[in-house]
């Protein structure tokens, strides 16, 4: 069971909820009283289980550990901890008497950010709070970053399995959606409109890419490029990809309505999807780098979005992808379609 | 002679924490450290090798808090020589840490009230 809430925090303007875990009531007590005197709010628990049950109920901002404790103790709470993506961030410091320095160098490769010998010296407990809180921040502040400036699956993908340039083979589909006319659109109104016509598009289109799974890597002028099946498997990413298709061009016709009523210009999108394998991962260099994914059927979805203007259709699918579709979708055959770039024919349906 | 309680550890974790708070956690020991005399004498007998190293590091534990520097080596003693070590001397280190630990709660009894 975890103790009620107790201590004062609006001491200081820096005040942290953190975590006692200790099974002797003497030691909880007086690390709660050491805490509390520096400003900050305590909880505590008095074994393992009821620590990492604390842990999963509520964000703590620091934990402070003992090892030796009945029914789960300190060496078995770092394990879970490491091994839980929501709880692995969270700075846990030993407290403890153990025997042996070995015992130390194990909650450290257990994942320890720090080891206080009991009974604990304030001072150092102080100093070790502060810096251990300070780096919590910073990598909090890390978090928000790749969470702002990154994809969320992207997020999800680095803080599982972190970064590493380099990539591997998925079968994946790829969608290309590009303005019809954009460049005579943007030269016809000042470019702040232009600019909150792209935002308005880029919200539009991103909405319908994520609400069905998918991924947008790229984004260059009025066109994007955005992956359905990696760095997240799909069950079906042809299929994901043309509903996205789809919604895209339901949003772009509802758009366009309220465009007309404020006597603004309407747009038109076309979109190419292809499917089949790819190699998909980190691309750039280790300073600043992008998911993305290469291939043929990468360059094939390209194709299949610029064909759209000759084939006066807005979403022109391969093959491949037309073989995912679920029967309540059903495609027209346009035939096999000498496509640039491309030395043979190739097959392509419309939407 | 060892001194019981170690006055300048004594009197840093008075002001370190509080007098008062001082006092509450003297008590707190006296009422858990009994409890936790007696678990170690139930391991002992049950040959509970487990709980007899976990009561025996948490004794040490509280009594370095407070100073009580004789009772925490004594309960180091048995937390790193276990069962073995109190079988050994038949029981003796067991009635040693007893009565050493009477001297503690005295003298922290005392402590509290000065």
């Amino acid at each position: 069971m975890v103790d009620a809430y107790a201590g004062d925090g609006s001491r200081t303007g820096a005040a942290a909820r953190l975590l006692i875990v200790d099974d002797n009531k003497v030691n909880r007590l007086l690390l709660t009283r050491s805490l509390e005197l520096l400003g900050h709010r305590v909880a505590t628990a008095q074994n393992g289980r009821a620590a990492v049950d604390a842990m999963r109920h509520e964000p703590f901002d620091l934990v402070l550990l003992d090892i030796e404790m009945p029914e789960m103790d300190g060496f078995q709470v770092l394990e879970q901890v490491r091994g839980d993506l929501a709880l692995r961030d969270v700075p846990v410091v030993v407290t403890s008497s153990l025997e042996g320095l070995d015992n130390v160098v194990r909650c450290i490769e257990l994942g320890a950010e720090d080891y206080l010998t009991k009974p604990v010296n304030p001072v150092l407990l102080k100093a070790r709070i502060g810096a251990s809180l300070e780096k919590k921040r910073l990598r909090d502040q890390q978090k928000e970053f790749v969470r702002r400036f990154a994809a969320p699956e992207v997020a999800r993908d680095l803080q599982e399995s972190g970064f590493a340039l380099g990539g591997k083979r998925v079968h994946a589909s790829v969608l290309f959606a590009d303005i019809r006319g954009f460049t005579p659109l943007a030269e016809s109104q000042a470019p702040e409109e232009t600019i909150e016509l792209l935002n308005t598009y880029y919200t539009l289109m991103f909405d319908a890419v994520a609400g069905h799974g998918g991924l947008v890597s790229h984004m260059a002028g009025d066109g994007l490029m955005a992956i359905f099946g990696a760095p997240v498997g799909l069950s079906n990413p042809g299929d994901a990809a043309v509903r996205s298709a789809l919604e895209m061009i339901e949003m772009i016709e509802l758009f366009d309505v309220e465009q007309r009523s404020a006597g603004k210009p309407e747009i038109r999108i076309g979109i190419g999807i292809a499917s089949g394998e790819m190699v998909a991962g980190y691309t750039g260099t280790n300073a600043r780098a992008t998911y993305t994914c290469i291939g043929d059927v990468v360059n094939l979805a390209s194709r299949l979005e610029q064909h759209t203007k000759e084939a006066r259709r807005a979403i022109l699918i391969d093959a491949a992808t037309r073989e995912t579709l679920l029967s309540s979708l059903s495609p027209e055959s346009l035939g096999a379609v000498a496509l640039r770039g491309k030395t043979q024919p190739v097959e392509v349906f419309a939407l | 002679m060892q001194t019981t309680i170690d006055q300048a550890t004594f009197d840093e974790l008075k002001e370190t924490a509080g007098a008062d708070f001082a006092v509450e956690l003297v008590d707190t020991f006296l009422t858990e450290a009994p409890v936790m005399i007696a678990e170690l004498h139930r391991a002992f007998a049950a040959g509970d090798a487990e709980t007899f190293r976990r009561m025996a590091h948490s004794l040490k534990s509280n009594g370095n808090t407070f100073g009580a520097c004789a009772f925490a080596a004594m309960a180091r003693g048995l937390e790193l020589g276990g069962l073995a070590s109190v079988r050994a001397e038949d029981g003796a280190p067991l009635d040693a840490l007893d009565a050493e630990y009477a001297r503690v709660a005295h003298a922290l009894t005392e402590l509290k009230g000065g």
